[in-house]
């Protein structure tokens, strides 16, 4: 299942400061769309307005549409929860649940729920997830330890498999390898390529070189100064971007003469 | 061609040092001297050890000055300060054990202490035991159930009503005004006199069961005057340092709020709160002055905490003490009321083990 994303007219409120201003971009089902840009210009803070996931933050507040193939997740009457069964999140530091087991973080987002699950739907459910994140052949035999147990790379994947256990439409990622050393890195990227087949995958990093290597479609947001709002400077194919930008300040970032 | 550079005999890099053993010889000699001194005006053992320590540090101090230097010289002045603070903070503690250990045990091995009550044991009793040199009657099991007793039923009352509190003020107020004037009141409550709380609970009650009710209820709910603020700050530090990461983990796999907090926050801080509940409960059991004016004295067993007077620990060696059961023979009374004392210092310690042992059992396991 996979589902696109249209953004229309889209300002980001923390209370009366305007956090990134008029944004309009549509992401592909099945693509890897790459968020990039210096720090603070709001790319973290758009990414989670696609789940709500802003609305934690007290005075966090949105204007605009954002449509998940066509219905509006700011609409009246929406639960936030629905929303966010339906959209995954990975963060950027690996957080898995640390009372839990490998397999109990796995089936976090059923058991927490407390839907009722069989237990070999579970096993089969525990091993598909792991499978596609990657994960199984180094924790099968060693589904009952904590997770807090594993490698930073591997909690990382773990996280992931958490979120694809509840089988959403698309996936948020912020920033998923800035805490990992290059070969965990790797295992993201690789695994992030595998599941475009599969969901919409929306990713913020701050590796261009990344953005580069897993996105079909990169995102340039930058921000004017302190104090003013980020905005969505130059949407196109990736290759487009880092080739041939059309606006100076896209080039000057991607090759590095940033300011 | 290199040659090798021999180590040095006397190192420059440790002139103007006092040799190894300077502080045991100051240390013999001050506790020489120190002796000499209290045998010119009369010898005692504490203020030989005193005065011991005051010239050690005097000396140690003196000669570092003198030898070693400025520096090296605070070093020591701080480190004789501080170890001398520590050991004067630990006398009282030494003391009191020991003081609680040598006049309880008597009483604590005597047969049938632990497992009987003061029912029909009046003065004639005691004044024949102390004529006739047989083991003192009478013992502390009624104390022993109502302190229980009333403790877990503070306890039952305290923790949902505190835990709850805390868990407002963590996950739902978002630090608005209302919180603040709840976090104001906790903080007041938790300075409220223990006779206060009882105060309270027997007007409470005397309003809406009648004057001079008194019951092991009403002593639970002073009690729980006292606790509750206990609770609710414990639990409120521990839910605080549950890291945001984890609820927004769980926020994103599409957990509602309250299933958030019940199976992500509260497991994750549940050894905290555990072990605080524990210190809160050790903290009221040895409470007197509450008791005394909500549950009364008894000499009988009584399990029933909503009728009756209850005897706890506390005012059992209260009345002990101030009111012997044969005030011609006080000596079982105070007997009694050490081994009691001793008592509720080993329920204390166990319950204060117990929070170290529950924090341990459902601390986060790391699996490495």
């Amino acid at each position: 299942m996979s589902k696109r994303i249209d953004v229309s007219d889209l300002n980001v409120y923390y209370g009366d400061f305007l956090a990134v201003e008029d944004v309009n971009i549509t992401l592909d089902a099945k693509s890897v769309t790459a968020f990039i840009g210096p720090s603070g210009c709001g790319k973290s803070t758009f990414l989670r307005t696609l789940n709500r996931m802003h609305e934690v933050i007290p005075g966090a507040r949105v204007e605009g549409k954002v449509l998940l193939d066509g219905d509006n997740l700011y609409a009246d009457g929406v639960d936030p929860v629905t929303v966010r069964s339906q959209i995954g999140m990975v963060f950027q530091r690996p957080n898995p649940f640390p009372t839990m087991s490998i397999r109990d973080n796995v089936l976090a987002g059923v058991k927490l729920n407390s839907r009722r699950i069989s237990k070999s739907d579970a096993d089969d459910l525990v091993e598909k997830s792991l499978q596609g994140a990657n994960l199984w052949n180094e924790v099968k035999d060693r589904l009952h330890k904590p997770g807090s147990g594993l490698s930073g790379g591997q909690q990382q994947r773990l996280c992931i498999a958490r979120a694809i256990a509840v089988s959403p439409d698309v996936i948020l990622m912020d920033e998923p390898c800035s805490a990992l050393d290059p070969i965990s890195t790797l295992a993201i990227e690789d695994l992030i390529n595998e599941l475009k087949d599969e969901y919409t995958v929306v990713i913020v990093t701050h590796n261009m070189q990344q953005a580069a290597r897993v996105s079909d479609k990169t995102a340039f947001f930058n921000i004017a100064g302190t104090g003013k709002p980020g905005k969505l400077i130059e949407f196109a194919d990736t290759t487009t971007i880092f080739n041939n930008p059309g606006q100076k300040s896209t080039e000057d970032y991607v090759s590095g003469r940033f300011g | 061609m290199a040659t090798l550079m021999t180590e040095r005999k006397r190192s420059a890099l440790t002139r103007g040092r006092l040799p190894k053993y300077t502080p045991y010889a100051i240390a013999a000699s001050a506790v020489i001297v120190a002796a000499a001194l209290m045998a010119l005006v009369g010898f005692n053992v504490f203020g030989w050890a005193v005065l011991s320590a005051v010239l050690f540090a005097v000396g140690n101090v003196g000669s570092s000055a003198i030898v070693e230097g400025r520096r090296k010289a605070t070093d020591k002045l701080a480190t004789s300060l501080v170890v001398g603070a520590f050991l004067l903070a630990l006398l009282p503690l030494i003391s009191v054990i020991w003081t609680v250990l040598v006049n309880g045990v008597p009483g604590l091995v005597t047969p049938g202490f632990l497992g009987s009550s003061m029912n029909g044991v009046t003065g004639a009793v005691d004044n024949a035991s102390v004529k006739n040199g047989t083991p003192v009657l009478g013992g502390v099991y009624h104390a022993l159930v109502g302190s229980v007793l009333i403790t877990f039923w503070a306890t039952l009352i305290s923790v949902p009503v505190g835990l709850l509190a805390a868990i407002y003020l963590v996950e739902y107020s978002a630090g608005n005004k209302f919180s603040k004037v709840i976090t104001f009141l906790v903080d007041v409550m938790t300075g409220i006199p223990s006779i206060v709380a009882g105060l309270f609970a027997a007007a409470f009650f005397a309003m809406i069961l009648g004057p001079g009710t008194k019951t092991g209820f009403v002593a639970a709910v002073a009690l729980s005057v006292l606790m509750i603020p206990v609770v609710v700050r414990s639990s409120e530090e521990m839910l605080k340092i549950v890291p945001n990461e984890l609820r927004e983990a769980a926020y994103a796999l599409g957990v509602r709020k309250w299933r958030t907090i019940m199976k992500v926050v509260i497991p994750t801080a549940i050894s905290g709160i555990a072990s605080g509940v524990t210190l809160a409960i050790a903290r009221v059991i040895g409470e007197t002055a509450p008791l005394l004016v909500t549950a009364g004295f008894a000499t009988t067993i009584n399990t029933n905490v909503f009728a009756g007077w209850m005897s706890s620990l506390p005012t059992f060696i209260y009345t002990q003490i101030m009111t012997p059961t044969s005030p011609s023979n006080p000596d079982p009374s105070t007997q009694r009321a050490w081994a009691a004392a001793l008592l509720l210092i080993i329920l204390v310690m166990l319950l204060n083990l117990g929070a170290r042992l529950v924090a341990r059992i459902f601390a986060p396991k790391t699996g490495r």
